[in-house]
Parts: C-alpha cells; sequence; structure tokens
C-alpha cells in the first residue's frame, strides 16, 4: 500500500506539529533561564548569565545538588548489582517462577507513584526507620533495578553462550567464566542501564516526596519548593534548565554506547 | 533439568537473593504493611496509628463522603481524557515514524522522543506552569485575538499537561507495533483488491491497537499516580493529592484505602491489557 501524496503532507504536518508540541516548553524555559528580569514576564526583555552565578552561589541549591548526586550514585549502584544478578540468573538458569520475577521488578514503575511512595513512607514509619538520605537511596533504587535489568537481560540475549562454554570446558568454575567471559560482553549494557538509572534517580520527585525527612532535600525538591516563592523564580528557572540537560545527558550518552536497545519505555 | 544440580541451585540462589529480597520482601512487603494500615485504626489523640486494631472506618469514609467519590471519578475521567488525547496526538507521527520516514530521519525522530521522555519531570511541569501562567507566552499569544489566559485555576490545565508529559509514552509502542508489520501484508492486502483507506482500517489498525494499549498502561497509571502536576498547574484535588495531604498530616488509613484504589484499577488494566496483546509492544 501506498499512502497518497495528500496523506503524506498532512502525516509529515502532524508529526513537525507533535516534535513542535513536544519540544516548546523546554524551549520556553530555555529563554526564561537567560531573562534579566526578576519577574516571569513574557516577552523577555533582553539577555543574562547572571542567574547562573546566582544559582550556583546559592548554599540551598547546592546541597540539594549533593544530595541527588550522592542518592543517583548509591541508588544506581545498588541497581547495578541487583538488576545484574536478576538478569543472569532469568536468562542463564531455569527455575520455577522465573516468568514472575520481570514482574515483580517491574512493580515498582508499573504501579502509580503515590504509592510506591506512600507504602514505603508507611513502611518506614512503621518500623521507626529515620528519614533521611537513606531512606531517599531505598526508595529510587527500588525503581532503579528494572532499568538495569532491561538493558543487561537485553545484551544477554544477544551474547553468544559459546565463549562460556568453552571456558567452561576449559576448567573454570562459574565464578571465574562470569567474571572473564559473560562480565566484559556485558560492559556497556551495565554502562548504559547504570547512566539511565541515574538519569531516573535524579530528577525523580513523586517517590521522593515520600522518603524524604524534613531535613533532606534533592535538586527536584527545591525546585517544587522554590516556586512557591516568587523571589526565587529566575533561580528556578536556570536550575530547571540544568536539570533537564543533566536528565537528558545521561540518555543520549546510553543510546550512543549502547544503540538501540537502551533507553526504552521502561523507566 | 540445571535445578537437580547441587551446585547450580545454589549458585542460583545466591543470585536472587539481593533482587528478591529487595524486591520481594521490602517492596512487596511495603505494599502489604500499606494494605494493613488501611485496616487499622488512628488514634485521634497522639495521631498515630495503632496496629493490629482492626477496622474499617477509612473505606467508610471513602464511600460516604461524597468529596472522595468525586475525586475518584474525577481522575478516571481525567486518566481517560487524557489517554485518548495521547492517542490521537501519537498515531500520526508513530505512523509517519514507521511507514514513510527514511531510515535516517526514523532514527532522528526517535530519538526526538526519547529526550522529552527523559528530561526533568518537574521541569516540564515547571515550564508549562510559566507558559500558562498570567503575563506568560500564551497569555501573550492569545491577546491579539482579544482571549483571555486561562491563568493556573483550571482543570483543564492539568489535562493539556498531563497529555504534554506522557505524550512520548504513547508514541514508541504505537511506533514498535505498526513497524512489525510486514510489508507483504499490506501487499497482499491490495492485490486482494482492498483500496488504502480498507487496508488501513482492517489491516494497520488492528495491528497497531495492541500499540496503543500498550502505551495507554503508561498514561493511566502516570495519571492516576501524579499528584505535582495538579498541583502546580490548577486548584483541583485527584486521587494522588488526597493521598499526599493525608499521608503525614491527616489520616494514614484513609489515604492507605485510598491508594487501594488506583491499585485495583491497574490490576484489573493490566490484566485485559495482556488479553489484548499489548505486552509484545511494551
Amino acid at each position: 500500500m501506498v499512502e497518497s501524496r495528500a496523506v503524506r503532507i498532512a502525516l509529515r504536518i502532524a508529526t513537525a506539529l507533535a516534535v513542535s508540541f513536544l519540544y516548546m516548553p523546554l524551549v520556553i524555559l530555555a529563554i526564561y533561564a537567560f531573562n534579566p528580569s526578576r519577574l516571569l514576564v513574557w516577552p523577555p526583555t533582553g539577555f543574562t548569565l547572571g542567574w547562573f552565578g546566582e544559582a550556583a552561589a546559592n548554599p540551598a541549591v547546592i546541597r540539594a545538588v549533593i544530595n541527588s548526586l550522592l542518592a543517583g550514585a548509591l541508588a544506581t549502584s545498588i541497581a547495578l548489582v541487583l538488576g545484574t544478578l536478576a538478569a543472569y540468573a532469568v536468562q542463564r538458569y531455569r527455575f520455577f517462577g522465573r516468568e514472575s520475577i520481570s514482574f515483580l521488578l517491574v512493580l515498582p514503575i508499573a504501579l502509580p507513584g503515590v504509592v510506591t511512595g506512600i507504602a514505603l513512607r508507611t513502611t518506614f514509619t512503621t518500623f521507626g526507620v529515620d528519614f533521611g538520605l537513606m531512606t531517599i537511596v531505598i526508595g529510587h533504587a527500588t525503581f532503579c533495578v528494572v532499568i538495569v535489568y532491561n538493558n543487561v537481560i537485553a545484551r544477554l540475549r544477544r551474547l553468544p553462550r559459546s565463549p562460556e562454554e568453552a571456558s567452561a570446558d576449559l576448567g573454570a568454575d562459574a565464578a571465574t567464566t562470569f567474571r572473564r567471559i559473560t562480565l566484559p560482553g556485558m560492559r556497556t549494557a551495565l554502562l548504559s542501564g547504570g547512566l539511565l538509572a541515574f538519569a531516573l534517580s535524579f530528577d525523580e520527585v513523586i517517590v521522593t516526596i515520600f522518603t524524604a525527612g524534613p531535613g533532606t532535600q534533592t535538586i527536584p525538591m527545591w525546585i517544587y519548593q522554590a516556586i512557591g516563592r516568587p523571589t526565587e523564580l529566575p533561580v528556578v528557572n536556570v536550575v530547571a534548565l540544568v536539570l533537564v540537560l543533566l536528565s537528558v545527558i545521561p540518555v543520549w550518552l546510553a543510546q550512543r554506547i549502547a544503540g538501540g536497545e537502551a533507553a526504552s519505555l521502561s523507566r | 533439568m540445571t535445578w537437580l544440580h547441587p551446585r547450580r541451585g545454589l549458585q542460583l540462589r545466591l543470585l536472587l537473593a539481593g533482587p528478591i529480597g529487595w524486591l520481594g520482601v521490602v517492596y512487596l512487603g511495603a505494599l502489604l504493611i500499606l494494605l494493613l494500615n488501611a485496616f487499622w485504626t488512628k488514634d485521634s489523640f497522639t495521631g498515630r496509628v495503632e496496629p493490629f486494631s482492626w477496622t474499617l472506618d477509612a473505606f467508610d469514609s471513602l464511600i460516604t463522603v461524597e468529596v472522595y467519590r468525586t475525586i475518584a471519578i474525577r481522575t478516571v475521567v481525567m486518566a481517560i481524557l487524557v489517554t485518548a488525547t495521547d492517542a490521537l496526538i501519537a498515531f500520526p507521527i508513530a505512523y509517519y515514524m514507521a511507514r514513510i520516514a527514511s531510515a535516517r530521519t526514523r532514527g532522528l525522530l526517535v530519538i526526538a522522543v526519547l529526550m522529552p521522555l527523559w528530561a526533568a519531570y518537574l521541569a516540564k511541569v515547571y515550564a508549562w506552569r510559566t507558559i500558562i501562567q498570567g503575563k506568560g507566552p500564551l497569555e501573550w499569544v492569545l491577546a491579539p485575538f482579544g482571549i483571555a489566559g486561562p491563568g493556573l485555576d483550571e482543570i483543564a490545565n492539568t489535562w493539556l499537561v498531563l497529555s504534554y508529559l506522557w505524550l512520548p509514552y504513547m508514541i514508541l509502542p504505537i511506533y514498535a507495533s505498526l513497524e512489525r508489520i510486514p510489508g507483504s501484508l499490506l501487499e497482499a492486502s491490495s492485490d486482494l483488491g482492498a483500496r488504502a483507506g480498507s487496508t488501513f482500517r482492517r489491516v494497520i489498525l488492528p495491528l497497531a491497537f495492541p500499540g496503543v494499549v500498550a502505551g495507554s498502561i503508561f498514561t493511566f497509571s502516570l495519571t492516576l499516580g501524579d499528584y505535582i502536576t495538579p498541583d502546580l498547574v490548577s486548584d483541583t484535588k485527584f486521587i494522588g493529592n488526597v493521598i499526599y495531604d493525608n499521608s503525614s498530616l491527616g489520616s494514614l488509613p484513609l489515604a492507605a484505602a485510598y491508594s487501594l484504589l488506583p491499585v485495583a484499577i491497574m490490576i484489573v488494566y493490566l490484566l485485559v491489557a495482556r488479553r489484548l496483546g499489548a505486552f509484545e509492544s511494551l
């Protein structure tokens, strides 16, 4: 079937409109970040880089960025270990309940975020766990595991089994084979999975608000609170723009490293 | 029969201990505790929930207090509206990507859709807030036509912004399902005398439907679970807002009971989606 000329032109226009719709708010955000006015008034009155300096010197922003980086790094490390173990078990072993593993892993992102958030919060309260960076990390790691798992299992499916079998035939035990044959084969999948998990952790806010204590703020949480304070809005513009870039760059890198198998929908 | 091999069995247990311990025990355990809290009593004096003090009070107030019913219906209607809107916008672009664009353009478009999907959620909501609010770009565009801006208290803002946020989640599965349709099938259809219109209706649309259902899992679940967008761009409450408001200051049993509603909806939704073959398009 060949689409008629009119249909093709209509589809091209619809595509252009949809892409513009997707990018328009991000462009407006970028323009506002360079607007010298303290008030959010359209059109912008000029061009300045001043708010970037002000954002970088804001102690609350710095603390929030450090918290976000720490939470992202810790959650990603946990997700890398758990996601790789689960993917290796599911892909290389046959056992009862194998199909339900991926369902279990995807549950934290398949259920509405507010449910995961309040479930974790209630549990921490019930067991008297102090809220802080560690509770944030536990929440983030929970929904980051599936990202690593998806990347690693896609790679394991494509990795040929013969080198592993050869290694076993030559007398290597399972751990040595894993360390010297399988792990190097998964390296880029781990890298891209880790980048995506970090990106997800870095901008998560719906669950984070439930698992953070009163004293700990991540950068999206800082933005959420600062939106209510009109004098802070020029700094919010800058921080939001930087947050967009920091959440998109890892995804772009992951896409370059692992090609099509990365950055799929299952975030 | 690897599970009979003792060494393999031990290896498997070591491999799975961590992941199952974390997600099976900690996460499912957390969901179980949430479920239990829905049936426990809140001490009106200390404000703490008394474990194992069984009651159906929370469910009773959810059913009898009218505002909770209104909010539940509003949230589900919003999820349906957002899903329909995204399906309508997503289908043409997904079709263009899968069937018309060159390989190069297709690759670029996939990235162009992925980037906004991953871009920081809160930054996107905030960007819309600056667009919609008074003296913002929207008012500036509408002013020459003599139309007033909507301001930040319209429920339609939530519909617009949620549709924006989840659009990429709808485009990608539809694209994936369209891309998988073999060309030979379409040739067969036209060889058998079908015109373009009926090939579209009777071959392409049925095969793309699982993709739409797959996308709708995301648009539905994400809409049911969001409380930040409604808070930032309108003044209307949704299920998520009630859960959030009651989670620390109000009644935790009420929040727990209310959060069972989106879970139940999503479980039914996932079961139906699986029957419609949507899981292959995820």
